[in-house]
C-alpha cells in the first residue's frame, strides 16, 4: 500500500473541503487523490492491491451520527448514507414494508463485511472484474484510459452482458443498488455547494467511451441518503450464485409488484449481475404493467429484458440465466404473503 | 513496545511470548527513528511520519506509534503481541482476522488501526476470564471444530457474534452466518455444531 496523509473529518463541511481540495479536476472514483473512508471493505482492499492510490484518506466515519439514521412515514423511507448495511437489514419494519432492501443487503458479502460497509459506500463499490483487480494486466481501460480491454479476451464467465461497451464489459457487482433502482430511490448528495438531489437511476454512468467514469459524483462530494419512495410490501430480491452464501451474484433480480386480483398494476424489474452498472428492465416492466399475472407473459418480459445482450465467450449462460431469474422472482413476488 | 503482561501467564518460556518480545524490540528502533525525525509528535500532513494511535484491546489501553497504513491487524499481530488474530487472505475474504469492535464482528485486516480509536476492541486473546475458557471457546475444544486451528481465532470471534445477533437458531442459519469464515480443512459440520453447543451455554448463562 502507497502512503497517504490520513485525516479525520470532524463534520461534513470539513469532509468535503478536504476531499474537494485534494481532488482538484480528477475523476472522482478512479484518480482521485483524495478517498473518503466509510467502512473500507472497497477502498482498503483496492489500495492494497495498488488499484486505487489516493494520496490522502478522508475518514467520514465521525458524521455517521448525523449521516446514519433510518426513517419511515407514510410514503418515503429514508436511508443514511452512514448506515451500516447489517443495520439495515435487520430493521424489522424495511422487512415489512422494504422486503426487497432488507434482502439485498441480507444476501450481499459475510456478517463482517455487513456490519463493515455503509449504505453510501456499498453502492459505490468497485467491480470485481479480475482484470481491474489485478495491476500486473496493463491493458485494462477503468485503470488506465485507452490501454484496452484484457477481459474482451480473456476470462469473462463473470462479465456483464448488458450494458457494456467495446472500451468494458466489468460487470457492476452490487446488491443493494438493484433495490434502489427498481424503486425509483433518489440520492441525496452533499456538496461544496449544499445538497442537491438526483435519481439513483442517474449515479452511475455506463462505460461507453470513458469507463473509468463510474458515476456523476463531483470531486468532494458526499452521497448523504437514499430517499425511497414506497412502501413496497410485494417485492423480493433473487440472487443466484455459483456457491450458496456470501459471493457475487451470476444473475439477480431485484422484482417488485402491486399485485390486485392478479392484475400487476405497477411491476419493477432490475437486474444484478449481468450489467455494467445497475440495471432497470423497463422493457419487461413495459410488457407486464397492467396485465394479469401469467407465464406467456412473464417469459415474454424476460425475454425483452435482454434482447439487446452482448454475451461474450465465457458468459453466453447468464442470458438464460438471467431470465430464468427475473420469471423465478416474478412467482415469488406474487405469491408471497404480505 | 511489548509488555510482558499481555501475554498469557504460563510456565516458563513459550514460543507466542518470544517472537512476541523478538517482534517489539525489532520494532521499536525502526519506529523511534521516524518519529525522532519528525523532531516531536506524529504529524498528519506527511505521509511518511508515523502517527500516535491509542486503541482499548481487551479492556486495555495500548498507546502506539506507527504509520497510518497499519491495519488494525497488523497493529494486534506485530506492535502488540496479540497473535492470535490470523492473517489469512488479508483482503477480507477469509475471516480468519475477524475481532470485534464495539461488540459487533469486523475484519481488522480491512480497518485501520487509526480508523478503531476509541472502540472497544476484543480479540481471541480476551475471551477466557480467570483461566476458563469462554463457552465458544470451549465449545470448539469439546466438538473437535479444527484440525489445523488457523481459521478458529475468526471462527469462534465471528460464532460469538453469531449467537448474540440470535442467527444461530437453526443449522442453516448457523451455515448462513457463519459464512465469512472460511476453514481450508473443511471442518464445517464440527463448527457448526460448536456454534450449536456454544449457543446454548450462552443462553444458559444469561438465565443464570
Amino acid at each position: 500500500m502507497r502512503p497517504f496523509v490520513y485525516q479525520r473529518a470532524s463534520d461534513a463541511p470539513s469532509a468535503i473541503q478536504n476531499l474537494a481540495t485534494a481532488t482538484a479536476a480528477n475523476n472522482v472514483l478512479t484518480e482521485a487523490s483524495a478517498q473518503p473512508l466509510a467502512g473500507g471493505t472497497t477502498l482498503i482492499d483496492l489500495m492494497k492491491l495498488d488499484v486505487m492510490r489516493p494520496k490522502a484518506v478522508v475518514d467520514i466515519n465521525p458524521l455517521a451520527a448525523s449521516w446514519s439514521n433510518v426513517s419511515l412515514d407514510d410514503d418515503n423511507l429514508r436511508l443514511g448514507a452512514l448506515a451500516r448495511m447489517s443495520d439495515v437489514a435487520a430493521n424489522p419494519e424495511i422487512q415489512q414494508h422494504y422486503p426487497v432492501i432488507a434482502d439485498t443487503l441480507k444476501l450481499a458479502a459475510s456478517p463482517q463485511l455487513r456490519n463493515m460497509a455503509s449504505l453510501g459506500g456499498n453502492v459505490l463499490q468497485r467491480t470485481r472484474c479480475s482484470y481491474f483487480r489485478d495491476v500486473s494486466y496493463h491493458n485494462c481501460n477503468k485503470r488506465n484510459p485507452g490501454s484496452g480491454c484484457a477481459a474482451l479476451e480473456g476470462f469473462n464467465r463473470s462479465h456483464a452482458v448488458l450494458g457494456t461497451s467495446e472500451q468494458c464489459i466489468a460487470t457492476y457487482p452490487g446488491d443493494f443498488a438493484q433495490a434502489l433502482m427498481a424503486l425509483d430511490a433518489t440520492v441525496e448528495i452533499t456538496g461544496r455547494s449544499g445538497v442537491r438531489k438526483i435519481r439513483f437511476s442517474d449515479l452511475h454512468k455506463r462505460p461507453g467511451e470513458s469507463p473509468q467514469a463510474e458515476t456523476t459524483l463531483s470531486p468532494g462530494e458526499l452521497i448523504s441518503a437514499f430517499l425511497i419512495p414506497g412502501p413496497w410490501p410485494r417485492s423480493v430480491y433473487l440472487k443466484v450464485r455459483d456457491r450458496q452464501s456470501y459471493e457475487f451474484a451470476l444473475a439477480s433480480a431485484a422484482v417488485a409488484l402491486d399485485l390486485q386480483d392478479e392484475v400487476m398494476r405497477d411491476a419493477r424489474i432490475a437486474l444484478g449481475g449481468v450489467a455494467a452498472v445497475p440495471w432497470r428492465a423497463r422493457e419487461a416492466e413495459a410488457i407486464l404493467k397492467g396485465q394479469k399475472f401469467d407465464d406467456a407473459l412473464i417469459d415474454r418480459a424476460a425475454d425483452a429484458a435482454f434482447a439487446d445482450a452482448r454475451p461474450h465467450r465465457h458468459n453466453v449462460f447468464k442470458v438464460a440465466l438471467g431470465k430464468r431469474v427475473i420469471s423465478r422472482a416474478l412467482h415469488q413476488a406474487a405469491t408471497m404473503e404480505i | 513496545m511489548t509488555n510482558q503482561k499481555d501475554f498469557p501467564a504460563g510456565p516458563g518460556f513459550n514460543r507466542r511470548t518470544f517472537i512476541g518480545a523478538a517482534a517489539g524490540t525489532a520494532v521499536a528502533p525502526i519506529v523511534a527513528k521516524a518519529a525522532g525525525a519528525s523532531g516531536g509528535p506524529a504529524a498528519t500532513s506527511d505521509p511518511s511520519l508515523p502517527v500516535d494511535v491509542s486503541l482499548d484491546i481487551n479492556s486495555a489501553t495500548r498507546s502506539l506509534r506507527i504509520d497510518a497504513r497499519t491495519t488494525l491487524l497488523d497493529a494486534l499481530r506485530e506492535h502488540t503481541g496479540l497473535t492470535g488474530s490470523k492473517k489469512g487472505c488479508d483482503h477480507g475474504q477469509c475471516g480468519a482476522c475477524t475481532v470485534l469492535i464495539n461488540g459487533r464482528r469486523v475484519l481488522s485486516c480491512l480497518t485501520l488501526a487509526v480508523v478503531a480509536q476509541g472502540q472497544r476492541i476484543v480479540t481471541i486473546e480476551g475471551l477466557a476470564e480467570d483461566g476458563e475458557l469462554h463457552p465458544m471457546q470451549q465449545a470448539f475444544v469439546d466438538q473437535d471444530a479444527f484440525q489445523c486451528g488457523y481459521c478458529t481465532p475468526g471462527q469462534i470471534m465471528s460464532g460469538i457474534a453469531c449467537v448474540r445477533e440470535g442467527h444461530a437458531g437453526s443449522d442453516d442459519a448457523i451455515r448462513e452466518y457463519m459464512s465469512g469464515n472460511i476453514c481450508r480443512c473443511a471442518a464445517y459440520p464440527n463448527i457448526v455444531a460448536a456454534v450449536r453447543q456454544a449457543a446454548r451455554a450462552m443462553s444458559d448463562e444469561q438465565k443464570g
